[in-house]
This record gives C-alpha cells, structure tokens and sequence, in this order.
C-alpha cells in the first residue's frame, strides 16, 4: 500500500533537512525533512498518501485529522519534525488484511455517512480517535466529541449513524435502498 | 511559511540557552504559533520545540497541584484529581477549541496563544498588535467578537482562552524560568490590557519560559460553573463566557469568585464584585447587582453592542448555576 517518498520539492536545500523517523501506517521509515513541514504535507507531497485532505489548513474543519500515537490531531498545524519517534496512522492504515474494512468504515459505507466524501477520512480517523479515548457513550456526547470535523453537505446524522453503530458494537442489518 | 531554523532540547537549562532572541520562538502544541506562522504574522528565525522538556507531569504539591507546561489541555481535562477538585477547570477545557485541537495544545501554550482578532491575522489590515503604530482597522470595523471591556483605542482584540477563564477564577500561579532564575506571576497579572503597548499580550520577559501552573489547595467541587455562549454550539470562540465558583455555608455565599472570558483582552476578574457577594444569601437580584458593578464601564464597538446585555444575563445566570450547584453540562446545550 506504500508508495515510496518522492524527492525533495524543488526549491528546498538539503542543508535545511532534519532526520526524522516515523512510522507510517506500521511502515517505519528515516526521512529528511525541512523543518517548516506540516506533517499533512509530509503525508500527501512526500508519501503519496492522499487521502488525508487539506480543508482549511488552520485546524478549523478537521479534514487533516490523523491518529499520532493513538490520537486524533489536525495534521495540518503539526511541524513533521516535532514528531520524531512517532507512530501515525491515516485513512490507508484504517483497513484490516486483505483490504477488509475498518468496522468504521464499514458503518460509514452501510450509513451512507456522507455525500461528497471530502471531509470523509478525517471524520473516520476522528471516530477513531473518540473511540480510543473513551469519553463518549451518548449520541449526544459524539455529536459534541466530533464537533472538530466540519462537514459541509451536512451529511451529520448519518455520521453520527454509523459512529453511533460502531461504538455500540452493534452489527446491524444491511439496509435495503427503499 | 518562512523558512527558519529548528532545535529541539531536551534539558530546561538547553532551552533557556537558545531563548531571548527577538526571532526566536518556543513550539510547543504548535496550533496557535504554526498557524500564525503559516499567514506570516509569526515569522520566526528559529524555533526551540520543548516538547520534549520534562514539564508534562501533574504533581501534588502540598499547597494544591502543580502542572507542568507541556501537559496536554485534553489530558488535563480529563485528569482525576483536576475533574475531582477542580471541575470548574475540566468542565471550561472541554467547551474550548475541538478534542483534536486538545490532545494538541499544551497548558502554557494555551496561556500564550495570541489575544488575537480577524484582523490581527489578516495582513493586507493594519494592526497595532502585528505592527506597532499602524493603527487598528478592527475599530470601525466587524467588530462582533471584540471587546467590551478594557480595550484601549489601539486594540480591542479579546483573549480567546477558556482554560484562563477558569484558571483566573481559581488563583492559579504561573511558574517561569529564564537563564538567569525562576519567578512566580499571580495569574491576574500575566496577562496584559493592551493600553498603547497591544502587542504585548503578557507580562512574560524575553528569555522567559512557562514551566507550570499551580493551582492552590482550595477545591470548589459543588459551587461552580463555565457558561460558554457563542455562535454556534460547539467548536467555536466564546461571545461571553462565566467562571462561576463559590461555597455556600449556612445559606451564605464565601470565597465567590468570577471571571468573565471572551470580553476583554484578558480574563477579566472582578474582585470587587466578588466582594459584594460574599457574605450574604444568592438571590437574583444581588447578582444582577454584581453584573451591572462589572459591566459599569462596558463599552461596545456597535456591532459587540448586544455582548454588554449577554454579559449582563450570563453573569446572573452563572452565578445562579453555581449556586444551586447546577453546572452548565457541555453535551446538553440547553442553559441550565
């Protein structure tokens, strides 16, 4: 699923270039990186892994959203540098072997959690995020918890649906298209 | 973003040694400081990252709890011994910013995040916080989050912080350390009104890094509340907010304390309205009097008109809620 790091952009002395090691989606790896690199630009220019999405850019809409150690942050307002050791994980290391899909984005395909899919890896790496701290265990505490991922064709209740499914565990029926 | 050279120390005394310089900046969390970097109001030569300082620890002190600087604002939210004394500062932690903003920013980079406003970000505008002496474009302008109190006719841009609404409440202190010493600064005085010197937001020396905040001993775990009033229901700056703490003994309101957020240049707290609280029975009426005590000297822009009024209600209605010990809930919307 990898795909090997481009080069540096043009434009970017190598003198500028701090060593950092992160893994990626379990794939460990040593890059140069000038430190002015926001970690989304690290993941969608250098790696190819695109679909981490670029909304605001100023961690207003969460679409950057990404697990780092097991936590959801915007990528965006995150220097790469600042990260060194750590483990991250986004939206191309949510599925399990074989391709199988997360249970969150398998609720999020059975619920039709969205409409043009843009904010969709962010609002599926933030649920998983809410997952991994705990605190929510309402309907309305999701709603409150995923309050940093903005989704403009308003496709909110069927995202609060499937997160709402995954947290209850619950494996419900595949619904039928009326 | 402007290119600029980058350590990152792993010992206090390593930090402190490359600190002072005007184009040097310390990075913590990142979200305030990066995104100011990226629309080139920041424009530092070198960043010193601290977070991998030693200052991510709550420790029991035995005069209340000490927390480290670079303690996550969602970690600290969600601490045991803060949600168990101090629920007042949980409960404004989690009505600020978003949890992916939280489990980013840090507890001092939350205290030196910009008093800021649209146009202190904008730089085609002029700001006298951005550029000393070139006048503020905010006044005469859109002006529905600014403030209301203790502006000055060079700025009148607004603190948007809740974790120092609450922390002012609670007396906090703010430990710092230079090259040359430590200091403690009442957390009153560390932040600034801007007079004709907005583009300090502190009272922090060059050199100086925020190691901790301590919280003193006094608990106020049933008399509190952190109303938040803003445009939209979650994940967004406050137009009002109240800190709201006090015991009640006897039918007697003691020890009240209030602070207002998103209204000034820094947390605003009252202590002379506090005073005329304690000691006698919460009643409606004696809240409407504090209210109209803190808001004597209120002044709008036009547009932040309305803010004096919501003030005023917010104030009554969170001195209410702490009262009968009814804390405004973060889920449940609906003003308690």
């Amino acid at each position: 699923m990898f795909r090997h790091p481009q080069t540096i952009p043009k434009g970017v002395e190598t003198d500028d270039a701090i060593r950092v090691q992160l893994s990626v989606n379990g794939e460990p790896l040593d890059l140069d990186l000038p430190p002015w690199t926001s970690l989304l630009d690290l993941l969608r220019h250098r790696l190819a892994l695109t679909g981490t999405k670029k909304g605001c850019d100023h961690g207003q809409c969460g679409a950057c959203t990404v697990l780092v150690d097991g936590r959801r942050i915007n990528s965006c307002l995150k220097l790469a540098v600042s990260l060194d050791g750590a483990e991250v994980t986004t939206i191309e290391g949510m599925a399990g072997e074989g391709g199988a899909l997360h249970p969150l984005q398998d609720a999020f395909v059975r619920h039709d959690g969205f409409q043009c899919g843009y904010c969709t890896p962010g609002q599926i790496c933030s649920a998983q995020g809410l997952l991994n701290e705990g605190h929510a265990q309402s309907r309305e505490e999701i709603k409150e918890l995923m309050s940093g991922n903005i989704c403009r064709c308003g496709a909110y209740p069927n995202i609060l649906d499937a997160i709402e499914d995954v947290l209850n565990d619950r494996v419900s029926e595949p619904r039928m298209p009326e | 973003m402007r290119r600029f050279s980058y350590s990152r120390p792993t010992e206090v005394s390593e930090a402190l040694a490359e600190a002072g310089g005007e184009d040097v900046r310390f990075l913590a969390g990142g979200t305030n400081l990066v995104d100011l970097m990226k629309e080139n109001v920041e424009r530092p030569q070198h960043l010193v990252d601290i977070t991998r300082l030693p200052l991510d620890r709550i420790e029991e002190i035995d005069c209340g709890l000490k927390i480290g600087a670079l303690v996550l604002n969602s970690d600290l939210a969600h601490d045991p011994k803060v949600e168990n004394r101090y629920p007042l500062l949980s409960l404004a932690l989690l009505n600020g910013a978003s949890p992916q903003l939280r489990n980013s920013a840090t507890t001092g980079g939350n205290l030196l995040q910009r008093t800021r406003c649209y146009y202190f970000y904008d730089v085609a505008t002029a700001c006298n916080k951005r550029d000393p002496g070139a006048g503020c474009q905010a006044i005469g302008g859109l002006t529905r989050l600014h403030a209301i109190l203790g502006a000055s006719p060079h700025c009148i841009a607004t603190h948007p912080s809740d974790m120092c609404v609450a922390m002012a409440a609670l007396d906090a202190v703010v430990h710092v350390e230079s090259a040359t010493g430590t200091r403690t600064i009442p957390f009153e005085d560390f932040h600034r009104l801007p007079g004709d010197t907005p583009q300090r937001d502190t009272t922090l020396e060059p050199g100086e890094l925020v190691t901790a905040v301590e919280l003193p001993a006094t608990r106020f775990d049933r008399h509190y509340t952190y109303l938040k009033l803003r445009d939209r229901q979650s994940y967004a700056f406050a137009l009002v907010s109240v800190a709201a703490a006090m015991r009640l003994e006897d039918g007697v309101m003691t020890d009240v304390r209030l602070a207002l957020g998103g209204v000034a240049h820094k947390p605003w707290r009252d202590r002379d309205a506090e005073a005329l609280l304690s000691g006698k029975a919460p009643e409606r009426a004696l809240f409407s009097k504090a209210a109209e005590a803190i808001l004597a000297d209120a002044q709008g822009q036009g547009a932040n008109d309305f803010k004096i009024e919501l003030a005023r209600r917010a104030i009554v209605r969170g001195l209410d809620q702490a009262a009968r010990g009814t804390p405004q809930s973060v889920t449940d919307k609906r003003i308690a």
